[in-house]
């Protein structure tokens, strides 16, 4: 069987025990990725999807299943769902944290952070602090110190969550095209539809807790383009609205 | 430059700031004139309350005939003796016990014991253990303050933001790096104010010790003192000991500038 997937999860479970209680948090979950997509996964709120990317990069383990690569074992970067900039830092500094841990800081890599840096409009901040910077500025931030290790697959946990809606939709143009633009693969949890919609190639769609794969939905739209742009097209509205009905949330 | 409006804001607070400092200085000379008149006009007794003048001239006189700096310096030098000491052995075992929990949860009550009981209590037996000297009283002093260093600081380490502590680990972060570029870092406030505690707990600890052996030391200017009812002596200790207590603080406060000079 041939095929693109360069990460393939099979039937993968996570139960948390606590004194009280055992939590099932995801239960029999399949997912493949292939090369270079942009997946996003959304599911009503606490029904495991931080848990996934927690198993993904390595905080956790899991119970039962298997995480296969087929091609090779892969880096995964791993952007957190709040603000993790270390206030001590300047953002240079911040940036080259995860060369650093791996001992690789040398004139190279950080002649290629600063590049980073520069292209996506941070040049002024290379040598200031985090409490300088405004909370989408720090998003950038916190994705170029994910690039900055060269990752095979970038894991977004709820990226934009801290952010008010209109710096969100900016932030979130920018990072798709960043994303775009340095070739990632990426999985972005989000439990926004429309951000989900207007941002992936595919959107997968979590049951509630133990959560599995309910759907998913290969996004096809005829004039693809920016996030900021797709949420103008008329299959957005399509999606959103199936989504909507899948996640069924019940107040 | 500025506005007008900005510079009239800064002359208001140069002012004020004039101001405060004023009234503390008129707080010291009405405490010093007061007490003087009270006790040259003996509407108390100068022999029990003793004077500023009657401090003053007992403080040359020390410095004249006995070597009042030997009893100074001894004092310091067994602060500082025990102080950092105490503060290297606090922020070890507060390393050790982030780094293994089982030891943490195992010693936990044992340290909330030691952490409870009025030091003073054990003081004759570090005597009789450890001889009427030096020993005893830097162990007297590490008694007090290792205990509060130790659970401060180990608190601090593990209050550290979890989510910072999971980047590093998404990183492949090793224990020591985690501990080394993430909770050491995030813990400097806290390990600097538990130094400032840290400064007059230990002070507390020394004075208490030279009561105790009774060689030299401020701790033994005022226990002697107070043997031959020489209020003098004993007032001129106690203000002795204000500001050498003062100029420690000072010193971690400048400490702390620049440690925690950026955010
Ligand atoms: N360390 C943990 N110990 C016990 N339960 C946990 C732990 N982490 C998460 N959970 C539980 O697992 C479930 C899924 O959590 P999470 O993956 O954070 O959800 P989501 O990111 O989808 O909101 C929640 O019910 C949460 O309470
Ligand atoms: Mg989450």
């Amino acid at each position: 069987m041939k095929n693109n997937n360069i990460l393939e999860i099979h039937k993968l479970s996570k139960i948390y025990h606590t004194s009280k209680s055992e939590i099932p948090a995801i239960k029999d979950l399949d997912l493949n990725i292939k090369e270079g997509e942009f997946v996003a996964i959304v599911g009503p709120s606490g029904c495991g999807k931080t848990t996934l990317l927690s198993i993904l990069c390595g905080l956790e383990d899991y119970s039962s299943g298997s995480i296969i690569f087929p091609k090779k074992e892969l880096t995964m970067g791993y952007m957190l769902q709040t603000d993790t900039l270390f206030p001590w830092l300047n953002i240079l500094d911040n940036c080259l944290l995860g060369l650093k841990v791996k001992n690789n800081i040398n004139i190279e890599s950080i002649t290629k952070v600063k590049e980073l840096l520069e292209t996506y409009g941070l040049k002024d901040f290379i040598y200031k602090y985090p409490s300088n910077l405004s909370g989408g500025m720090k998003q950038r931030v916190a994705l170029i110190r994910t690039l900055a290790i060269d990752p095979d697959i970038i894991l977004l946990d709820e990226p934009f969550s801290a952010l008010d809606y209109q710096t969100r939709l900016a932030v979130s143009d920018d990072v798709w095209k960043i994303i775009k633009k340095e070739k990632k693969t990426t999985i972005m949890i989000t439990h926004d539809i429309a951000e989900a919609v207007s941002m992936a190639d595919r959107v997968i769609v979590l049951t509630d807790r133990p959560s599995k794969v309910k759907c998913e939905y290969q996004i096809n739209m005829k004039d693809k383009s920016t996030p900021m742009h797709n949420r103008n097209l008329i299959e957005f509205k399509q999606y959103y609205d199936k989504i909507w009905k899948d996640i069924d949330i019940h107040v | 430059m500025y506005s007008p409006e900005h510079i009239n804001y800064l002359k208001k607070k140069r002012r004020r700031k004039i101001l405060i400092f004023f009234f503390q200085i008129l707080i010291l000379l009405s405490i010093i004139i007061v007490w003087e008149l009270l006790a040259k006009y003996e509407i108390i007794n100068p022999f029990i309350s003793s004077s500023p003048s009657r401090i003053l001239s007992t403080i040359i006189n020390l410095y004249k005939t006995h070597n009042i700096f030997n009893h100074i310096w001894t004092t310091i030098y067994e602060t500082i003796i025990s102080f950092g000491l105490g503060t290297i052995i606090g922020l070890l075992i507060a390393t050790i016990l982030w780094w293994n929990n089982f030891i943490y949860k195992v010693i936990d009550p044992y340290l909330t014991i030691i952490n409870s009981l009025p030091k003073v209590a054990i003081g004759p037996i570090i005597i009789i253990y450890f001889g009427a000297n030096i020993k005893s009283i830097i162990i007297m002093a590490l008694l007090i303050s290792v205990i509060v260093t130790i659970i401060t600081v180990y608190n601090g380490f593990i209050e550290t933001d979890h989510n910072k502590i999971n980047l590093l680990k998404s990183f492949k972060a090793t224990k020591y790096q985690i501990f080394k570029m993430v909770i050491l870092p995030s813990s400097y406030p806290t390990i600097i104010s538990s130094l400032k505690i840290n400064i007059s707990m230990t002070l507390i600890g020394v004075i208490m010790g030279e009561f105790l052996v009774s060689k030299k030391g401020i701790g033994y200017l005022i226990t002697y003192g107070s043997q031959v009812f020489n209020l003098n002596l004993v007032m001129s200790g106690i203000i002795i000991l204000m500001i050498v207590s003062y100029l420690m603080y000072l010193i971690v406060s400048l400490l702390e500038k620049i440690l925690i000079k950026k955010d």
